[in-house]
C-alpha cells in the first residue's frame, strides 16, 4: 500500500532549478534509499517534506489523501519524523525526561512522578528492543548512537494524537560505530514491522543493500530512477549517480611534474589519523579522497599545525618540518585554503586587503612592528588581479562579495607569498561554475610553477580532472595511493567505498 | 538607506554635538570656556586611560572587569611604599609592575587556562580588591605619607595663558592621557600587533589558521590593559593625594560604557580608540554640564545610563536592516 507519494516536487532558487519535477513513492513497511551526489537535490526534497522550505510546486498524497505541508507543525501532524546527525536533545536532562519532552510528565499530587516516568520510559525502550539504555541516565553521557535511538523512541510517542508513519533518516550512521549501526538497523526493522515507511539517505552503499527494499537515485534535481534493491548493483547505482562528464572544465596539464620530492610524510599521527605516508613532488597535485569524514581535512589540518599532532616524521625539501602551529607552518612555506571560508578562512567584516595580508603581516611591515600599509595594498591589488577577483577594489568588505569571490580572496592570501606547498580543503565548495573554472585554472597554473598541491575534495570530478595521483582514506587511515590514469568516477567511488576493485 | 547608514555611523557624533550645544545655550557663561574644557579633560583623564587600554582587549571581543580594583591596588601599593620611605620613582615603578603582573594573570587565565574573560576577570577583580584591603588594612593612606613631588604632578601643568590674573594650566594628567591615547592609537591602528588583534576579534579561528598567535597576543593585550589600569590608579592617587582600597571602583563600568558608545560609530561594531575618546567625552560633558546645571547627582546617573542604553540600542537596531 502506498503510504506517502510525492509528485512534481519543483523548487527554484533564482535562476537555479534545484528540484525538477521530482517524485517518489513510499510504501508501508519499506525502507527506501535516496541516493545522489552532493547538490543533486536530496536535502532540498527532505526540507520540503519537513516544511522548512516551501516548494514551488508539489503534490503530496498520504494514504491516497492529498495533504499540504506549509511548516514543521504540519509535517509533524501528518506523522512525518526527521532524524539527522545534529540531534536536538537536552543533554542536561535524563533519558526519560528527553523521551517525554513533548508530552506531559506523569504526575502525582501535582508533582512529577519520577518513578512512573522512569518505568514508562523503560517500557517504551524495551518495546523497541533497546535494553542497554537506563532511563535515569543523563542524556549527555550517552553515545551519539544511543542518543539517536532515544530520539527515535521519543518520536514514536508523538504528541499523543498523531502517530508517526514516515521516518526520514539523513545520513544517520555518519557518526556511529559499527555496533551502534547494528542497533539502529534493528530498530529500523522494528519500525518497518509496525508498518512505518523509512526514507533512508546515505552515501554508504553497503548499508543500503543490507537495509533497504527499494532505492531512488537523484541527479541534477530530478529523480532518475527507482529500482528494487535486488535488481540493481552498486556499480549500476554509481553510474546513475554520476553519469555526466565534466572533464572539459578542467585545464589539462601541459608539463609533467618534477621527480623531486618536496614534502615527504613518513609518519603523521593524531587522535584520528594513523599510518599516513606519502611523498608530494614539486609541481604535483595530490588528491585526498574518501567518504565524508574519512580524514581528508584532518591530514591538511595536521600538516598545517592546526590540530594536535601526536607523532610525526615530515620533511620539506629534505629538511625536518615542524608542525607546531599554523604560525610556524606558514613561515616554513605552507599555505592553507580551509574548508569553511566563512568560519575558518575570512574575517568577513574586514576588507580584501586585510584578509590577503593577514598571514604575511611581518613581511609587509617596517621593522616587523609597524604596518607597511602601501605594501599591503600593492600585494592585495597584485593578487586580486592574479586570481581574477571581481570587487570594487581592495578596500571593499569581504562580506559584500559573492561566495566565489570570497573564495578567490582566500586563494589570493594563500598564494601571496608563493608557498612551497599549497593545501586546499574543498576549494570549490559553494562556488558557482564560473568561479570554479577560474579556480581550477589557478590551481593548474600554480602547479606548473612548481608548487606542490594537496587537494582534498568531495567532488570526484574535481579530483579526477586535476590530480596526478590520489590518496584514498578511510576511517583516518590510508587505503590506497593510485595514479590518476584512465580512472572513471565509478572506479574512484568504488575505491572510496573500499569494495575491492583492482586499480 | 544611505541616509540611515550615515546617521547610524555619525549619529553618536551628532548626539555629542547636540549635547554640547545644549549646555552652551543653557550655561552661556561657564560651559564653553577653555578653563571648563581643561577642567573636564583633567577630570576625565583617569577614566580615559582605563578606557583607552580597555579598548585593546575589547577589540578582540574580550572584557577586563578587574581594571577598577587594579587601579585601587596600584594606588595603595605606591602609597604604602611612600609611607615606608621609598622614593617616588620606586613606588611608581613597583605599582606599574603590579599592573603588568595583574594583566599577565588575567591573560594567562583567559588565553592559556581558557576561562571566559568575564569570569576570569570577575575573579581577579575580587582578588586585586582583597589584596588592596589586606595590605592597607582597609584604611586610607594620606597626608604626610604622600610625598609632595607625587601629588604635585596632578596639580601641575604647562602654563598656556593667564585669564583674570589666574594662570591657566594645561594639566599634566590631560597630557598623560593624550600620550596614552597616542600610544594606543599607534598600537591598534598602525602596528601588525593591532591588525592581528582586530583579526582575532573578527574571526578567531580564521586568524589562528592564518598563523596569528592568538593565545600569545591575547595575553599581551590583557597585560597592556592591566598596565593602563595601574597607571590610572596612580593618576588618581596623585590627584587626591591619598589612596584607599575602593578608589578605582567606578572606573570599570564607565570605561566599558565609553568603549561601547564609541563602537556605535563603527559600521561593523568594532572598537576604535578615537571613537572611545568620543565616548569618554560624551560621558564627561554630560556629567560636567548636568552638575553645573545643579541636576541632582542621582538623577544625573539615571540620565547618563539612559543615554548610553539609547545610543547602543539605536545603533544595533539600525544594524539589523
Amino acid at each position: 500500500m502506498s503510504l506517502l507519494t510525492i509528485h512534481h516536487a519543483t523548487k527554484r532558487y533564482g535562476s537555479h532549478l534545484v528540484l525538477q519535477d521530482a517524485g517518489l513513492e513510499l510504501t508501508a513497511g519499506e525502507a527506501h534509499a535516496l541516493l545522489g551526489e552532493n547538490g543533486a537535490g536530496k536535502s532540498t526534497l527532505i526540507k520540503i517534506l519537513a516544511g522548512v522550505v516551501s516548494a514551488d510546486r508539489l503534490e503530496l498524497l498520504l494514504r491516497d489523501n492529498p495533504i499540504a505541508i506549509h511548516n514543521t507543525a504540519d509535517a509533524f501532524r501528518h506523522g512525518l519524523r526527521f532524524i539527522h546527525q545534529e540531534l536536538m536533545v537536552v543533554p542536561q536532562l535524563s533519558v526519560a525526561e528527553n523521551l517525554f519532552l513533548q508530552q506531559p510528565y506523569p504526575k502525582r499530587l501535582g508533582l512529577v512522578n519520577w518513578r512512573k516516568l522512569n518505568t514508562q520510559a523503560r517500557e517504551m525502550l524495551a518495546e523497541l528492543g533497546i535494553q542497554h539504555i537506563a532511563p535515569e541516565q543523563k542524556m549527555a553521557r550517552l553515545s551519539t548512537g544511543d542518543k539517536m535511538l532515544v530520539k527515535i523512541a521519543a518520536s514514536l510517542l508523538g504528541d499523543g494524537n498523531t502517530t508517526a508513519s514516515v521516518y526520514v533518516l539523513d545520513e544517520p550512521t555518519a557518526a556511529l560505530s559499527a555496533t551502534e549501526t547494528e542497533t539502529l538497523f534493528r530498530l529500523i526493522n522494528t519500525l518497518k514491522a509496525r508498518g512505518c515507511a523509512i526514507l533512508y539517505v546515505s552515501h554508504r552503499l553497503e548499508e543500503i543493500f543490507k537495509l533497504c527494499e527499494r532505492v531512488t537515485v537523484m541527479r541534477d534535481g530530478k529523480t532518475i530512477v527507482t529500482k528494487a534493491i535486488r535488481e540493481t548493483s552498486s556499480s549500476e547505482l554509481i553510474q546513475f549517480m554520476t553519469g555526466r562528464d565534466l572533464k572539459q572544465i578542467y585545464p589539462a596539464r601541459v608539463k609533467s611534474y618534477s621527480k623531486k620530492v618536496l614534502l615527504s610524510v613518513k609518519k603523521l599521527i593524531t587522535s584520528f589519523l594513523k599510518d599516513i605516508q606519502f611523498d608530494l613532488h614539486e609541481g604535483e597535485i595530490l588528491g585526498l579522497a574518501g567518504l565524508a569524514g574519512s580524514g581528508q581535512s584532518e591530514v591538511l589540518r595536521a600538516l598545517m599545525g592546526a590540530d594536535v599532532v601526536q607523532d610525526s616524521d615530515v620533511t620539506l625539501s629534505g629538511k625536518l618540518f615542524k608542525l607546531t602551529s599554523p604560525t610556524s607552518t606558514w613561515a616554513q612555506g605552507l599555505a592553507l585554503v580551509p574548508a569553511e571560508r566563512r568560519t575558518q578562512g575570512l574575517v568577513l567584516t574586514h576588507h580584501v586587503s586585510h584578509n590577503v595580508a593577514l598571514p604575511h603581516l611581518h613581511h609587509l611591515s617596517y621593522a616587523g612592528v609597524f604596518q607597511n600599509k602601501p605594501s599591503q595594498k600593492r600585494l592585495a591589488e597584485l593578487m586580486a588581479q592574479k586570481v581574477g577577483l571581481k570587487a570594487r577594489g581592495v578596500f571593499q568588505k569581504v562580506r559584500e562579495l559573492s561566495g566565489g569571490n570570497q573564495q578567490k580572496v582566500v586563494f589570493a592570501r594563500a598564494m601571496a607569498m608563493s608557498p612551497r606547498v599549497l593545501l586546499l580543503d574543498e576549494p570549490t565548495r559553494g562556488v558557482d561554475v564560473g568561479a570554479k573554472v577560474d579556480i581550477y585554472n589557478l590551481i593548474r597554473q600554480v602547479s606548473h610553477d612548481g608548487t606542490g598541491i594537496l587537494l582534498a575534495s568531495s567532488d570526484l570530478g574535481e579530483l579526477l580532472g586535476l590530480c596526478d595521483r590520489i590518496l584514498i582514506l578511510k576511517h583516518g587511515g590510508q587505503v590506497a595511493l593510485i595514479e590518476n590514469a584512465d580512472l572513471s568516477q565509478a572506479d574512484l567511488l568504488t575505491l572510496c567505498y573500499n569494495e575491492g576493485i583492482t586499480a | 538607506m544611505n541616509a540611515l547608514r550615515l546617521f547610524r555611523r555619525f549619529g553618536t557624533l551628532a548626539g555629542f554635538l547636540a549635547v554640547v550645544i545644549f549646555f552652551w545655550i543653557q550655561l552661556p557663561d561657564t560651559f564653553m570656556t577653555l578653563r571648563n574644557w581643561l577642567n573636564i579633560s583633567q577630570q576625565l583623564s583617569m577614566l580615559a586611560v582605563v578606557a583607552f587600554t580597555m579598548t585593546i582587549v575589547m577589540v578582540m571581543g574580550d572584557f577586563d572587569l578587574s581594571v577598577g580594583s587594579m587601579a585601587s591596588l596600584s594606588g595603595i601599593v605606591a602609597a604604602l611604599l611612600f609611607s615606608q620611605g621609598y622614593s617616588v620613582a620606586f613606588g611608581v615603578s613597583v605599582a606599574l609592575v603590579v599592573g603588568l603582573l595583574g594583566g599577565l594573570l588575567n591573560g594567562l587565565l583567559v588565553s592559556f587556562v581558557g576561562i571566559l574573560p568575564f569570569v576570569a576577570t570577575l575573579g581577579t577583580l575580587t582578588i586585586f580588591s582583597g589584596i588592596a584591603f589586606f595590605i592597607s588594612d582597609g584604611k586610607t593612606i594620606f597626608g604626610r605619607d604622600i610625598p609632595e613631588s607625587f601629588s604635585g604632578f596632578a596639580r601641575g601643568g604647562i602654563p598656556i595663558a593667564t585669564i583674570d590674573e589666574r594662570p591657566l594650566l594645561f594639566p599634566n594628567l590631560t597630557l598623560l592621557a593624550l600620550l596614552v591615547l597616542l600610544v594606543v592609537w599607534l598600537v591598534l591602528e598602525h602596528t601588525t600587533f593591532g591588525r592581528r588583534l582586530y583579526a582575532i576579534g573578527g574571526n578567531t579561528e580564521a586568524a589562528r589558521l592564518a598563523g596569528v598567535r592568538v593565545r600569545l597576543l591575547r595575553m599581551l593585550a590583557f597585560i597592556l590593559t592591566g598596565f593602563g589600569a595601574a597607571l590610572a590608579g596612580l593618576m588618581y592617587a596623585s590627584r587626591v593625594a591619598s589612596a584607599n582600597p575602593t578608589q578605582g571602583a567606578g572606573l570599570m563600568l564607565d570605561a566599558i560604557a565609553a568603549v561601547f558608545l564609541g563602537m556605535t560609530m563603527s559600521e561593523e561594531g568594532e572598537p576604535h580608540v578615537l571613537a572611545t575618546l568620543l565616548g569618554i567625552l560624551i560621558l564627561g560633558v554630560l556629567d560636567n554640564g548636568l552638575t553645573q546645571m545643579q541636576v541632582d547627582s542621582y538623577v544625573r546617573e539615571i540620565l547618563i545610563g539612559t543615554i548610553i542604553v539609547a545610543a547602543v540600542a539605536f545603533s544595533s537596531f539600525g544594524r539589523k536592516h
